[in-house]
């Protein structure tokens, strides 16, 4: 069993909760042991940018902090942004003795100093890297043949360079992992374009927009559904679908589930313990599959 | 009409701060409009990011500061993923947003957000856009 320490980040415990559960419900089956991290904080979502601004980094960092006092190495996320937001900011301050030195002066009340050496990990890349995709092959009992599924990344999971869980431009990982299930990835044109993120509270007319491609060239290119891993981009491409059809004329929506909801429904997990209570989704993928 | 080019020395301020916590030199940029070709953004934007970065060659900054632009940009490194001179926009616009965010300006006003529209939106939402549009 590989065992890894869990960072949930803000959003598992709330609107992404399908997601944590079904994570959890694929891990038990793959033997993937996640502890989660006590008394976790926010990561703060987002990687500041600017270079004079360590005390922003400190929150992300205190996670990793806590990971060492747990006895592990490496911290497993399912949130792209939290993935995004904890590799760079870990980066940034461990390639830098001073910076480490300084942030671990801020932090003077935790228990231990931060070493720099915990390693950040997106379940995505356990699932490529550490399981395989032979060994997840051989756990599927409910192949998803004949359904189409839309990898899409958006931004956090490959953007930019040396932040992401594969290649900048042309990843696969997610394609790879829709196969081994059985199902049939598509060929599509916006899986990396950004969904609109954060602007969805003041700019949902971006988001809306957003939205209409993204979904409208799943559909062109035959996807039954669209898979991700960032409970942002769920919010954007997911749940705001109805309001872009009262916007946009003719405008088709598409089912949206996390990457383990898929992979649960394949390694034959009721669909209850993977948060899905979603008829439609279900439907759609019981006239192809027998779940 | 407004007259361009003219490098007084708050100006020169403003530019040598952007450049140096962004770590980025803008006269790098040779103008090919790639990142703005690529941004997903431009259309609630008012001016395209590679005029953003040709403003602050010529020295306009305050023109940059007060733009829709910076705001708009929701750092998802496209441009900065495929400018050919190696160019972070994405960093350059998130040092206009924190010169702007320093001085206690804010972008966000929550008072703005529909009661109602505010229980719906996740957590994460939240975080990102009060860690960018607000000091
Ligand atoms: S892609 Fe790079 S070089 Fe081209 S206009 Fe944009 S910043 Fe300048
Ligand atoms: S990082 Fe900003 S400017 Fe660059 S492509 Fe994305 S939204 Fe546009």
């Amino acid at each position: 069993m590989k065992s890894f320490a869990y960072y949930p980040g803000c959003t598992m415990k709330t609107t992404g909760k399908a997601f944590e559960q079904s994570a959890f419900a694929i891990a038990k089956v793959l033997d993937i042991q996640m502890r989660e991290i006590e008394r976790w904080n926010c990561c703060g979502t987002v990687f500041s940018l600017t270079i004079d601004d360590t005390m922003h980094h400190m929150a992300t960092i205190r996670n990793l902090v806590r990971v060492e006092a747990m006895g592990e190495s490496e911290v497993l996320t399912l949130c792209s942004m939290c993935y995004n937001t904890l590799k760079r900011a870990n980066e940034f301050i461990s390639s830098d003795p001073v910076r480490l030195s300084e942030l671990n002066d801020f932090m003077y009340k935790e228990d231990l100093k931060y070493s720099g050496h915990v390693q950040v990990r997106h379940l995505l890349e356990v699932l490529r890297d550490d399981v395989g995709w032979d060994a997840l092959k051989a756990k599927v009992t409910n192949p998803l043949e004949g359904v189409k599924v839309a990898s899409y990344y958006g931004c956090a999971l490959v953007r930019p360079e040396g932040a992401g869980v594969d290649s900048l431009e042309d990843p696969t990982v997610m394609e790879d992992l829709v196969s081994s299930l059985g199902a049939e990835p598509v060929q599509w044109q916006s899986r990396l374009e950004c969904c609109g993120s954060y602007h969805t509270i003041g700019h949902k007319e971006l988001v809306f927009e957003r939205t209409e491609r993204i979904v409208s060239e799943a559909l062109k290119a035959g996807a039954d559904v669209i898979i991700l891993s960032c409970p942002l981009c769920e919010f954007n491409v997911g749940s705001r679908q109805p309001e872009v059809a009262e916007h946009v004329y003719g405008f088709k929506q598409i089912p949206v589930l996390y990457f383990t909801q898929l992979m649960g429904l394949a390694l034959g997990i009721d669909p209850k313990e993977l948060g899905m209570d979603d008829e439609a989704i279900l439907k759609l993928i019981r006239e192809k599959v027998e779940v | 009409m407004i007259e361009l080019g003219t490098h007084t020395k708050s100006r020169r301020d403003i530019l040598d701060k952007v450049e140096r916590i962004s770590e980025v030199d803008v006269f790098s940029c040779y103008q090919c409009g790639r990142c703005s070709g690529d941004c997903p953004s431009i259309n609630l934007m008012d001016i395209l990011p590679n005029q953003a970065i040709r403003l602050l060659q010529l020295g306009e900054v305050e023109l940059v500061l007060a733009s829709k632009t910076i705001w708009i940009c929701a750092s998802c490194f496209t441009c900065t993923s495929r400018c050919p001179k190696g160019i972070d926009i994405a960093r350059v616009l998130e040092a206009l947003r924190q010169v702007c965010l320093r001085k206690n300006i804010d972008e966000l006003d929550l008072n703005n957000i529909p009661e109602e529209e505010r229980e719906r939106y996740p957590t994460i939402a939240w975080v990102s856009a009060l860690r960018k549009l607000s000091g």
